[in-house]
This record gives C-alpha cells, structure tokens and sequence, in this order.
C-alpha cells in the first residue's frame, strides 16, 4: 500500500517535455505551403499557431497597377480551385459600379459554370480529406471524374484550371452546341461516383472513427471567427449566400442548404463538415440541371461588354458571392480612372483558417491534419 | 534435419549446402519482392480503375525492376545532425529480422531451411529485431518525425505482438507441436482439416471452428499491424509523419527498409498459410499434391495472403494511435484468450 | 433594418462620435465614425437586440493620401442586415482601438492591416505581421511606399 502511494507521487512530480513541431511549410498534409506551428505533449497537441505568408503573391498591390479586366486573370489565381466562383464576386464588383444589366444567356453559363466548379473544388476537398484519413482510392476516383468537368471548361474557355472565362459585363466565348448534353452526361457521372463514394469512405467505420468528435466548432464561436461555406455549415447554421443574400438568378433554382446534423458524433465535427459538401454536390446537380433546362440558346454573350470602363469617381462597393469554400468578398473602390484605387480580397481560406488553432487544441497530432483538411483551405487565397 | 531438406540429402552435409540453403530463401525473397511490388501496383491500379505503369516492358512489367536500379543509383544522403554508426546500421538490422524469419519457413514437404523444432518461437524472437532496428533508424536520424514514427511503431508492434503469440500458441496446442513442418503434417488432407476450420478431427470438431476461424482472423489482424500495413500504417502515416521512421533514408538505405517491409508481408502470410491454411498440403487431398506441388500451393496461398493485405491497403483509412492501442489492448488481446481457452478445452477433451 | 435607421440608432447614441452618413448608388451605404470611439459603437453594434451585427465580413485597410482609412463591413444573421463603418486616422499616429475581442476574426485582418497599411491596434493581443516576413520593414500598400533594393541579400524589384 506504501509502496503505490509512493510511485503515485513520483509519476506526479514527473515532468514531461512538450515537443515543438514545425508542420510544413513543406509536408503532404498542409495542402501547401502552410507553416504550423505544433506544441506537441507526447500525440496530444496543446498549442497551434498557424504562420502563412510563404505564397504571398502581393494581389492587392498588383491590382492597383492594373485596369479592371487585367485584374481577372490575377482572380482566378486566388482560389485555384475554383477559379470560376472567384471570378464571379469580382465581375459583379465592377458590374455594379458601372451599373451593368449582364444578358440572361450569360447569368445562366454563369450559373452553370460556378455550380461545376462548385462540384469540381468539392471533389478535391473530399478527396483530399480521405486521403488524410489515409484513404487512397476515393482520391482518384474523384480525379477520374473531376476531369469530365474540367474538360468542358476547357472546352469553354480553352484553359483547364485559370480560366479568365468570366468577363465584366459577359463572358469571353460563348458556349459549344453540345454544351448542354455534356453538363448533363458529366453531373450523371458525378452522381455515381459519389453514391459509389459514401459507401467506400464516408460511412467506414474507420473513417467514422477517425473524423467523428474531432474538431468541433460550436456554431458561435463559427460566426465569430466569421467562418463561412461548409465550415459554418457543417455546425447546423443554415446559412448560404446563394439563399441568404441571393445574387445572380439564384432565386430562380430550387434548391436545399445541407448543414451538418451531428450525425455520427456531436455536431460540427470533421465528419459533419465533410458530409455537407458530399450533400452539397448533389444541390449543385439539381442547380445545374434546372439552369440546363431554362437556359435561352440565341444571345450574344458579349454584348453588354463595356468598351470604356470608368466607375465613378469614389464610388466602392463590397461583393460577395457563395465560393465552393465559403464567402468570398471583395470590396473594390474607384477613383474614376479605368485602373481601381483599391481592391481587397476577403479570402474565404483567410478567415476560415484562423479558427484552426481554437478547434484543433487537445487532440491528436492525427486529428490535427483531419482538422485542417475538413476546413479545407487553399493557400493561394490565404496568403494572396 | 536432414529428411526435410532435400539439398542436404542431394549434396550431402556440408558447408557449401549451408550456405546454398541460406541463400537460396534470398533469391526467392528478390523475385517475390519484385512480383510484390509490381502487383501492388497493378492491383492498385486496378482498384482505382487506372491501368497502372505502362511504359517499362510488356504492359510495364519491369516497373519494379526499374525502381530497384532507380533506388540503387540514387544519391545516399547522410543528415549531418545523424548519428552516423545507428544510422546506418539500421537498414540493415531490419532486413536482417526480416530475413532470419525466413530460415525456419517450410516451403515445401522437402524444403525447409531449417526445420528447428521451435520453428513458431524462433519466428517471434528473431520478428522483434526489426523493432530495434526501427528505433535505432527513427533515433538517429535525429529528426521528430522520424523520432515519432519509431515511437510508434514500436509500441504498435509489441501490443500486436501478444494477440498474435496468442493465436499461433493455440496452433501449438492443436498441433503439440512448434515445429513448422510438423504442424503442416497434421493438416494433411482436404481442406477442412486445416487448423483454420479446427484441424483433423471428426463432427465434435465443429463446436471449436468459430474459435479457430477467430484465431485466423485475429493473427491476420495482428500480422497487418506488425509489418505496418494500412489500416495500421500509423508509424509511416505519410499524412501526419511525412514517412515515419524512415523520412530521412534515401537510396540502397531506404531501398532496405522497403525491402524488408515486402520480406515481413511473406514471412507473416507464410506463418498464416502454415498454421492455419494447411502450408503445403493441397486443399483437395491428395490431388495435386507431392514436393513440387507442395511449393506451389504454399507460395501460391501465401500469395493470396499478401493479395488480401495489399486490397485492404488500398479499400481503408488509418486508424489513430490511441484507437490502435484499443483495438490491440482492449478487443483483440480478451478475444484471442478466450478463443485460446476454447481451443485448449477442446484439446483436452479429445 | 435599412441603413439610415441603422443611422439614427447609433447617432442616437453617440453624438458626435458619428461623423457621416452617406447613401448614393452604385456605393454602399456607410457611416463615417471617430476612430477613437470604433470600439464602443463596434460593442452596440453587436449587442444591442436590434442591430446585433454578430458576423464581421471584412475589415479592409485603405490609403487615402494623407490619412489612413479602415473599412469595417458588417451583417447580422438573424437581421439580415448590412453596414459599412468607415473610420480615418492620421498617417503619423495611425492609432485606433482592435475590435478583435468582439469579433476575433477581426484578429487576422487587423493584423493584414497592421502588416500592409501599418496601424496600429491597441488592444490587439498578438499585431505581428501576417503575410510579409516577421522582419520586413515599411508597409508596402501605402501609395507612397518604396520597395527596398534589398532583402537579406535577395534583389527586391526584378
């Protein structure tokens, strides 16, 4: 009896050494070149101090040297991803400064467009989280089918991934006469791949395991760290720019808001994050088949191009618009000459990021790479 | 000895036999390794529904070939912050707990390296070299990944090491025997007298199958996380650990540790065939069964075993650590003794 | 709640902290404040039942020539609401309170600001510099900044 009660002491008095662990800013897992910052006591992590910088391409600064189509290319190269939905804030930006009417023809490609790129960034996002978790397979299934998408935007726009496509008051080519058939023939594999999806990794056992109560994020500590897209979510707050704040031809389309429901583990976890975009995809489906259905074949596309493109002076204005991610703003202000006086990026990865060193405390260094995979960040728009 | 061997009945006992025998387990690990490595590839690909390399060879069959002379030419980096003699050593005791395990394996009726008589202990002594060698490997490289990995690793393969024992010990009480080729011998005939489905017995038998069919699973468990295959690749987990133990080996260096992971994958699916899949004897009687076709059967079951590790590989995620431990400690260890008991009661009843 | 009624409400309680409204399309509509009373109107914005601005959408920092401009655009979830507060400071003493502790995203964006524009928040737990290197000097979104020649070795402009 003494004798426990005396090496009960001596493991009290132990002192363990907490380890520090610089994560990145190269290593597979941080989806870039992000640089953590990990206080590690044994697997457990007690402290996460996110540094970000290392992609910093001054898009700010570089805008204010630019005329406002020459800014577009530079906005595709914030989230990579899903250039099409980082076009889109940007265009409707400056299309309310000069009090533009874009063409139904082009709302409705516009539409289409952003709802594949929606698919295309929610596929990798997924892909990306299972690879994580250290599930191989359901990655390149999402690649194999990532392609049909791409392959019609390239057809678009002649690029596969920045696509300058989303032009101030129009587009930069109009669609191909097979266009429709195509959207529909890829959203059918879409849908097969992720029935095929939900049963190989997201309803495993493992992986239910590995991603349910980890990183849970309380719906108001979401709302102030002002987190957005299927991070907030994913915390039951039903919440969606396309709804909420509806923009473009938006009200038109009946669709659903999926948010996390709790549904393996407590709510807002990694698991309820990741299952909203798997649900989202399938809104993003009914979108595009409905805008397919509506959409008007004659029009010319870029007919509501402006030739001379001067905002008035002073006039500023913030956009937003639904990003696969979340929101991304971007809050524009002229000084009446066709170069703009200030563009700043509200950058969906930015915001959402910062929540990481809250949620990401007290559990494991396993967990900790889950976490940031479910937030699903692209270093391109953090850092800018 | 003798009997089993038939190199030492053909060339009679001496030296260069010793060492014909100690090498030819070598030259069949190197053909393995590279039929492992191009089916991991091929089933991979075919998994994912991609075709695969295509480019070396006839539908890229030397793809492995090409790897190893790849991995042979590559530029050895020492860190400079390594302790250089662990460091280096390190490969090479791994390779050499792989290997060692091969000497007791029964390739065939007339084939065995050595048929020793504590054949099942000598494999789980000489398995936990590899463990100091992992260590030594992820201590020296003097870097927290690796550090982390070899922590791991190490703790994963001694808490998987006891459901294991516990599997192959009831094989020892079926069979009386730790003597590989004696516990083959009793599984001659069909299928079902397979220690798998309870061994050679009559109807009283079945009551015991569910146990033994546990005790098969349980070791296939145990031996997926013993050579760090998902899902329990925890202590390479490229996802957290960029490589675990072996981040900072490049070339022949690292080309060992592969090599000895694809050895471990053979020498815990051979223990598998042999303790619970008859080892050599053929699943139909005596059809097809003799020396040679003994050879085949025990290298192609093996081989179905190796199949299965590397379809799970490529179908689950990775646990986490701690739910490792609780699967280990807390599922696996209570289950394999209970199955043991069942087996041992059953042992001495008839 | 329609912004000049957001207007009245904070004039209301302010006085002379509210320095301007504006509301000419195509802009936003803004309230132009004092910057030494952003913290107080920032915590009635978010508290009071009527307003309850709970989620910051962007904190941009501007250069106005001579003085420097931080732009705060706020929504209410549950009044699904939007306001621009606008507030200046002086280029030589670019001090105004953080309003990270209401909203702590405002945490990363203050210090974007911070890095870029050079404010300075009290009140901010943690102001280092975001994107640039910890060591950079100068605030290189200023109108009249000068990239350096050099950066430990490495030719700046190229």
């Amino acid at each position: 009896m003494n004798e426990t009660k005396k090496i009960q002491l001596e493991y009290s008095q132990m002192e363990s050494d907490r380890m520090r662990l610089n994560v990145g800013p190269q290593h597979p897992s941080t989806h870039g070149v992000l640089r953590l910052e990990v206080e590690i006591d044994g697997e457990i992590v007690t402290e996460v101090i996110p540094h970000i910088g290392y992609l910093h391409r001054c898009f700010e600064k570089h805008c204010e040297k630019m005329t406002y189509p020459q800014v577009i290319p530079y906005v595709d190269r914030l989230d990579y991803i899903s250039a099409m939905n980082n076009e889109w804030p940007y265009v409707m930006a400056v299309e309310k400064l000069l009090e533009i009417k874009v063409p139904e023809k082009v709302e409705y490609i516009r539409v289409i467009m952003a709802e594949l790129n929606r698919i295309a960034n929610h596929q990798i996002a997924v892909a990306t989280f299972g690879l994580d978790a250290g599930a191989f397979t359901p990655f390149l299934y999402f690649f194999r089918d990532r392609e049909y998408i791409l392959w019609i935007m390239e057809k678009c726009s002649g690029a596969r991934l920045l696509f300058n496509y989303f032009w101030i008051g129009g587009l930069a080519h109009d669609v191909y006469p097979s266009f429709k058939q195509e959207v529909l023939d890829a959203i059918k594999q879409v849908r097969k791949t992720n029935a095929e999806v939900m049963n190989l990794l997201i309803y495993n056992k493992i992986f239910i395991d590995r991603t349910a109560n980890i990183g849970i994020l309380p719906a108001d500590v979401a709302i102030n760290y002002a987190c957005s897209g299927p991070t907030l979510r994913g915390s039951g707050v039903k919440w969606d720019l396309r709804k909420d704040d509806t923009y473009s031809i938006y009200n038109r389309f009946d669709f659903n808001i999926p948010v996390g429901k709790g549904e393996v583990g407590q709510l807002g976890d990694c698991w309820d994050r990741n299952i909203v975009r798997m649900y989202e995809m399938e809104e993003s489906c009914k979108i595009i088949e409905q805008a397919v259905a509506q959409m008007p074949d004659t029009g010319d596309v870029k007919e509501a191009i402006p030739a001379k493109l001067r905002p008035p002076k002073g006039a500023e204005i913030y956009q937003r618009a639904e990003n696969p991610k979340g929101e991304l703003g971007f809050y524009v202000v002229s000084n009446g000459t066709e170069k703009p006086d200030r563009i700043k990026a509200r950058g969906t990865s930015f915001v959402n990021l910062s929540v990481l060193p809250v949620i990401s405390k007290g559990y494991m260094f396993a967990d900790l790479i889950l976490i940031l995979g479910s937030i699903d960040i692209v270093l391109g728009e953090v850092d800018r | 000895m003798g009997e089993t061997n038939f190199l030492i009945k053909l060339l009679g006992d001496n030296l260069i036999t010793v060492l014909l025998i100690s090498a030819l387990p070598l030259g069949f690990l190197v053909v393995y390794a590279l039929l492992a490595i191009l089916g991991e590839l091929k089933i991979s690909a075919w998994m994912q529904e991609r075709v695969g390399p295509m480019r070396t060879g006839w539908k890229g069959v030397l793809q492995p070939l090409a790897e190893v002379i790849k991995l042979i030419q590559k530029e050895d980096i020492t860190p400079d912050a390594a302790n250089k003699p662990l460091y280096n050593l390190a490969p090479y005791i791994v390779f050499t707990g792989a290997y060692a395990a091969f000497a007791v394996i029964p390739f065939s009726e007339f084939f065995v390296p050595s048929g020793i008589n504590l054949g099942l202990f000598y494999i789980f002594a000489v398995g936990s070299i590899g463990a100091i060698g992992i260590v030594m490997g992820g201590w020296a490289s003097n870097n927290k990944y690796t550090l982390l990995g070899a922590m791991r690793s190490v703790a994963q393969l001694i808490s998987y090491e006891i459901p294991g024992a516990m599997a192959i010990l009831s094989i020892a009480v079926l069979s009386s025997s730790l003597n590989m080729q004696e516990i083959n011998k009793a599984q001659t005939g069909w299928f079902w007298n397979w220690f798998m489905f309870g061994g050679p017995g009559s109807y009283e038998k079945l009551w015991v199958i569910p146990f033994t069919l546990g005790l098969t699973l349980i070791y296939m468990i145990a031996s997926l996380a013993e050579t760090n295959r998902t899902p329990f690749d925890i202590p390479e987990g490229e996802s957290e650990l960029v490589a675990g133990y072996h981040t900072e080996y490049s070339g022949m260096k690292f080309a060992m540790f592969f090599f000895a992971e694809y050895a471990n994958m053979f020498v815990v699916a051979a223990v598998l065939v042999t303790a619970f899949m008859g080892g050599w004897n053929s699943p139909f009687g005596s059809f097809l069964s003799g020396p040679l076709w003994g050879a085949f059967w025990f290298i192609g079951k093996s081989f179905f075993v190796i199949f299965v590790q590397i379809w799970l590989r490529w179908t689950l995620p990775r646990l986490r650590v701690d739910q490792l431990m609780y699967l280990g400690w807390k599922i696996l260890l209570p289950v394999s003794f209970i199955c043991f008991l069942f087996v041992s009661l059953f042992r001495m009843l008839n | 709640m329609l912004a000049n009624e957001i207007y009245e409400i904070l004039k209301k309680e302010f006085g002379d902290g509210i320095l301007e409204f504006k509301e000419e399309a195509p802009s936003d509509p803004y309230i132009s404040v004092e910057p030494s009373k952003i913290f107080d109107i920032c915590h009635t914005l978010r508290d009071s039942s009527e307003l309850m601005f709970d989620y910051l959408m962007c904190l941009s920092g501007l250069d106005l020539g001579e003085s420097l401009g931080i732009v705060y655009h706020l929504y209410s979830f549950k009044h699904t609401h939007k306001i621009v507060i606008k507030t200046t400071v002086p280029k030589e003493t670019p001090t105004l309170p953080s309003v990270m502790h209401l909203w702590r995203t405002a945490d990363w964006h203050e210090r974007e600001a911070f890095d870029l524009y050079g404010m300075i928040f009290s009140g901010h737990d943690n102001l280092i510099r975001i994107l640039l290197p910890y060591d950079w000097e100068g605030y290189p979104m200023r109108k009249d900044y000068n990239e350096p020649e050099e950066y430990h070795g490495m030719r700046v402009p190229y």
